[in-house]
C-alpha cells in the first residue's frame, strides 16, 4: 500500500510539471536557465541511473554479470540499432554471461 | 484524430499525406514497442501489473517510468523512487511551455495535451514549420504513443510474471541497458560526455555512504549545479529517446557528429515566439 501512494504522488507530480508549462506565463519558463537545468539534470539522472544499475548492489559496488550488459548495449548503441535491440542485447549479455559462470 | 477540426471528413485521405501525421505514426510505433520491456522490467522490479498499469497510464513519462522501477528495484525507497522519478519529469513542464506556445490548446484539450506532453510529440511537433503541421504532429505522436505504449506496457507486464528468476533471463542487464539507451541520444557533442560522466562517478561514490536510491538524487543535485552554475545550450539533454528526424537529417548530413544532429529545427519556437 506504502508503494502505491508514492506511486500515485509521482503521478501527480509528473502531471504537474506538464500542466505547468501550460499555466505559467512563459516568460517564467522562457528563462534559459531552467532550460538548462532541466537539460542538465535530465542527463545527470540517466548517467546515475545506468551506474547504479550495473554496479550497485544495496550498499556495495558488484562488478557481475551487468557490465556485460552495458558493454553490449554500448555496442548496440554505436551500431545504431533500435531501443528494443539494445534492450535485448543487454538482457543476453547478462543471461549469456551468467550461463558462462560469471555471475 | 477527431481532435483535429481541419482533419475531419474529406480531407481523411490527404491526412495521410502529412508528413507530421506519417512522422508522428512512425514515432508511435517505434516509442510504443518498448513499452513492452518497461512492462516486463517493472514486474520483475517488484511492482505488480496494476502499479505498472498505472505508471503508463497516469505518469506517461518512459524516462520516469523507468526511473522509478529502477530505484525499486535497487532498494530504494519509495520517496527516492518518487524523488528520481519527479526530478527526471522537469523536462516536460520545458515542453509544455513550447507546446503551449506553438499550440495554444484551449478548455479540455489543455489539459489533455499536458498529459501528451512528452519527449517524442514535442520533438514531431517543434521539428514542423507549419502550424497546422505542427498541431497535426503533437496530437498524432502524443496519442499514438500514448495508446501504443499502454498496450505493449500491459503485454510485457503480463510476459514478464510468467518468466520466473528475472536474473536468469538477464533482465537486470535489460534495465542497464535501457537507461544507457535513454542517455545515448542526448550525449551529442563533448559537454553533454561530461556531465554523464562526472554525474556517473558523484553516483558511484555516494553508493556505499547512503540508501540506496539516494545516490541517483546526489547526482541529481551534481547536474543542476553543473546547469546553474555554466554556460551552454540551453536545450542540452533536451532531445527525444527516438528522434523522429534522424533519417531526415542523416539524408542532410552523411555523419552524425556536430552540435546539432537532433531533431530540432535552430530557432527554437519556445524561444522567439
Amino acid at each position: 500500500m506504502n508503494l502505491w501512494m508514492w506511486l500515485i504522488l509521482s503521478c501527480l507530480l509528473a502531471y504537474a510539471w506538464k500542466l505547468l508549462g501550460y499555466l505559467v506565463p512563459a516568460s517564467l519558463l522562457r528563462n534559459p536557465r531552467m532550460s538548462r537545468i532541466a537539460g542538465t539534470m535530465t542527463i545527470g539522472l540517466l548517467a546515475s541511473l545506468t551506474v547504479v544499475n550495473a554496479v550497485a548492489s544495496g550498499q556495495s559496488l558488484a562488478l557481475d554479470a551487468r557490465l556485460g550488459a552495458l558493454a553490449a548495449a554500448a555496442v548496440a548503441l554505436w551500431f545504431r540499432a533500435p531501443f528494443l535491440v539494445v534492450v535485448i542485447a543487454g538482457a543476453a549479455a547478462a543471461a549469456g554471461l551468467r550461463l558462462l559462470g560469471w555471475d | 484524430m477527431g481532435l483535429d477540426p481541419d482533419a475531419a471528413g474529406p480531407a481523411a485521405v490527404k491526412i495521410l499525406q502529412s508528413p507530421a501525421v506519417r512522422i508522428g505514426l512512425s514515432i508511435s510505433i517505434a516509442t510504443g514497442l518498448y513499452g513492452v520491456s518497461f512492462g516486463a522490467l517493472s514486474v520483475t522490479s517488484g511492482l505488480d501489473f496494476w502499479q505498472t498499469m498505472a505508471l503508463s497510464l497516469l505518469l506517461f513519462s518512459g524516462g520516469s517510468q523507468f526511473a522509478f522501477i529502477g530505484v525499486v528495484a535497487g532498494g530504494g525507497s519509495g520517496v527516492a523512487a518518487m524523488s528520481a522519478a519527479t526530478l527526471l519529469g522537469m523536462r516536460n513542464g520545458i515542453y509544455g511551455m513550447q507546446i503551449n506556445a506553438l499550440l495554444q490548446p484551449r478548455g479540455w484539450r489543455r489539459f489533455a495535451a499536458a498529459q501528451l506532453t512528452i519527449d517524442e510529440s514535442t520533438a514531431t511537433s517543434t521539428g514542423q514549420t507549419d502550424p497546422a503541421e505542427q498541431k497535426r504532429g503533437f496530437w498524432t505522436a502524443g496519442i499514438g504513443v500514448f495508446v501504443l505504449w499502454n498496450l505493449f506496457t500491459a503485454l510485457g507486464a503480463l510476459a514478464g510474471g510468467a518468466l520466473g528468476d528475472p536474473k536468469q533471463w538477464g533482465l537486470d542487464g535489460a534495465a542497464v541497458a535501457a537507461f544507457l539507451g535513454l542517455l545515448w541520444p542526448r550525449l551529442k557533442g563533448r559537454e553533454p560526455v561530461a556531465i554523464a560522466v562526472v554525474c556517473a562517478l558523484a553516483t558511484v561514490l555516494a553508493v556505499p555512504f547512503v540508501p540506496p536510491g539516494v545516490p541517483i538524487l546526489v547526482a541529481a543535485v551534481v547536474a543542476a549545479g553543473i546547469g546553474w552554475f555554466s554556460h551552454g545550450r540551453s536545450d542540452e539533454g533536451l532531445e527525444p529517446d527516438v528522434d523522429p528526424y534522424a533519417e531526415h537529417h542523416t539524408h542532410h548530413h552523411s555523419g552524425h557528429s556536430g552540435e546539432h544532429s537532433g531533431g530540432r529545427p535552430e530557432d527554437r519556437p519556445g524561444e522567439n515566439a
